[in-house]
């Protein structure tokens, strides 16, 4: 026989988790909900940042770290539009590089 | 009169506040409607809009809205005894301080969650929202000079909280380390958080920290003072993540801790209410109770900021709009269970009327300090932990709590200067340095330009803070009344406390402004006629509103 496979302690497991993950999800709320936009703010500002490092090269800024950098570019693709227009760029500023 | 039977009293009066009047008003006045998609479902982005639990809502609203102004303002008032308090804190909850911040969130989620300055301007007019931004201006000015003079003044008076107070940002950091890097989960870091809190709090009273008297030519709470704004300064550049956030939520958690043992200790004792229920025998220079009593209270009864906070962040995150009620309105009630904690602590937490006539020597004197004083005696004689720990417990939640307002006060100044420097083209305004500089400054000459070079006058601008904060309530509900009118629904459940607001604010405003023309006071004296300007803008901009909007009614009628 098992140990503790009795159906009775294992719904009491069962629910000690339960109620420890709306424990955990509570407070996570409770601490997050408050400076959610300010955080993620301030982490879209670093962002932008190093978007304009991984795309420097195309600018005409030279990157020492061009070689690495460009293979990020197909992945940070998709925030590209985001960020160029959040830049105040209605389109790509990159000749070789349109993206709408 | 047995505390018990006034505990009672003010709970089930708020009880019923919310159970009967909040519905009467959700159903009738502002009509929730449960199917209505709210701005967080509308323009959810996983950042600001945000759908949001309404328990984890009300507890981030309310620990947003209670603060150190619900302690102070009571512990003030009872100067004139502890039935006016009562009366104010109890009625204003259930027929302002509710309906203004319910309605607040109300307005704001029926207008794609704009802040109320916005919804001024869309709703009133452009001239209202100038008036607007200055009284918020002249809030934060006050609020920050205000709680530096009352942190110093707790540090000065109870040198066992020094190590607490200061060791809490210091947890405060690690914790904001510890649940940013993930090194530990949540409910494991806010057991941790709060005991280190206790801890601190339990070994303050063996090493007392005392400022001498006289610090290189300064009084010891003028150095208290630069201290704290060097810190809320610092403190407010840094990342809120780091500091802010933490400390928020501590504060939080030892806010609920604070009320319970307070709450709980009241019921054990059964203290007397020592305090007369009318004081007629007020010490000399004492204002009159009407119109004092109802500027000296904002927080607690009604309180401009909490528009603030209802339209800010709060709106954005109403998942259903009949969460509203439960949200605003209740959060209210937390608020005025705290001032109620405030004033039985200030009056019944003394031994004989004697010794609380000696904590109340003056107009201004007792407030923060009697509400430690009178709430130590009662949770040492009802729960028999240490008077000093107590003390310490009771200093620890009002100084932090005070902090922390601080630190977003500041925040929120340096945003003004930066916008002001944006607005004038001036780019150096627009450095945060110097834009938090210039908020530091602003508030350091009125620390100490309202009362002397010691700045232990500056409570003397207590009554002016609690009329500006009036002022902006009075935005705020004129916000909701010209929405009713265009709605065509009854609008003196609004009305009527808007007028009252405005008739005492004005009044007060006037009888201050002959206190300082008598003491000679001209710092105050400018800053007293400001806020009365403004008070008669905001006056005549009412009745600009609503004749404006009757007219239209009346037009679209024929």
């Amino acid at each position: 026989m098992r140990d503790g496979s009795t159906p009775g302690s294992s719904s009491r497991r069962d629910k000690l988790r339960a109620w420890l993950d709306q424990a955990r999800f509570f407070t996570e709320e409770v601490y997050s909900a408050r400076y959610r936009g300010a955080i993620a703010r301030a982490r879209r500002d670093e962002d932008d940042l190093f978007m304009l490092l991984v795309f420097s090269e195309m600018m005409g800024l030279e990157n020492p770290a061009g070689y690495y950098t460009l293979e990020l570019q197909p992945l940070l693709l998709e925030r590209f539009h985001d960020w160029h227009q959040r830049m105040g760029m209605e389109h790509s500023p990159l000749d070789h590089f349109r993206c709408c | 009169m047995s505390a018990i039977v006034l505990l009672v009293v003010g709970l089930t009066a708020m009880a019923l506040g919310y159970f009967v009047y909040s519905k009467f008003i959700a159903e009738k006045i502002y009509q929730l409607d449960p199917d209505f998609k709210t701005p967080a479902h509308e323009f959810e982005d996983g950042v600001d809009y945000v759908p949001t639990n309404r328990f984890v809502l009300w507890g981030h609203h309310f620990t947003s809205v209670a603060g150190a102004a619900p302690i102070v303002g009571p512990a003030i008032a009872v100067i004139w005894g502890w039935a006016p308090a009562f009366l104010w804190v109890v009625f204003g909850t259930i027929f302002f301080a509710g309906i203004h911040d319910f309605g607040a969130i109300w307005a704001s989620v029926r207008n794609k969650a704009k802040s109320v300055g916005a919804l001024t301007g869309d709703v009133v007019g452009k001239r209202a929202r100038s008036i607007f931004m200055i009284v918020i201006f002249l809030v934060l000015l006050m609020v920050n000079a205000v709680f530096a003079v009352v942190i110093a003044g707790l540090m000065m008076n109870f040198s066992s909280a020094v190590v607490p107070v200061w060791g809490a940002i210091i947890v405060a950091l690690i914790i904001g380390q510890l649940i940013y890097r993930r090194v530990l989960s949540l409910p494991l870091v806010s057991i941790i958080g709060v005991a280190a809190l206790y801890v601190l709090i339990g070994i303050g009273p063996s090493v007392p920290i005392q400022m001498p008297a006289e610090v290189a030519g300064m009084s010891g709470n003028a150095v208290w003072i630069l201290i704290l704004f060097g810190y809320a300064a610092i403190a407010s550049l840094l990342p809120v993540w780091m500091l802010l956030q933490p400390r928020d939520y501590i504060n939080g958690l030892q806010l609920f801790i604070g009320l319970i043992i307070l709450y709980g200790a009241l019921v054990l004792l059964n203290p007397t209410l020592v305090a007369p229920a009318f004081n007629s025998d007020v010490p000399a220079g004492t204002p009159s109770l009407i119109p004092l009593l109802f500027v000296t209270i904002a927080c607690g009864a009604i309180s401009g900021f909490h528009g603030l906070v209802s339209s800010g962040t709060t709106s954005k995150q109403l998942n259903k709009e009949t969460d509203a009620r439960f949200v605003g309105y209740f959060g209210a009630v937390g608020e005025g269970m705290l001032a109620l904690a405030a004033i039985l602590a200030a009056t019944a937490g003394f031994a004989t009327l004697g010794d609380w006539q000696a904590m109340y020597s003056a107009f201004g004197q007792g407030g923060v300090n009697a509400f430690v004083e009178g709430g130590a005696f009662i949770i040492h004689n009802g729960l028999g932990l240490p008077e000093v720990t107590a003390a310490t417990l009771l200093t620890v939640m009002a100084a932090l709590f005070a902090g922390t307002t601080m630190d977003t006060g500041l925040r929120l100044q340096r945003y003004i200067f930066q916008e002001w420097g944006d607005i004038y083209n001036q780019q150096w305004m627009k450095k945060p340095a110097i834009a938090t500089g210039l908020a530091v400054g602003s508030c350091l000459l009125l620390a100490f330009g309202a009362g002397g070079a010691d700045g232990s006058g500056g409570l003397i601008i207590w009554p002016l803070f609690g009329t500006t904060n009036q002022l902006l309530a009075g935005l705020t509900l004129l916000v909701i009344t010209v929405m009713l009118v265009r709605l065509k629904r009854p609008m003196w459940y609004t009305l009527a406390p808007l007028c009252f607001l405005l008739v005492m604010t004005i009044l007060a405003l006037l009888i201050q402004l002959r206190t300082f023309w008598n003491q000679g006071n001209m710092f105050l004296l400018v800053l007293d006629i400001v806020v009365l300007v403004a008070a008669i803008m905001v006056a005549m901009e009412c009745a600009a509103a609503l004749k404006r909007s009757r007219a239209e009614m009346a037009a679209q009628h024929d």
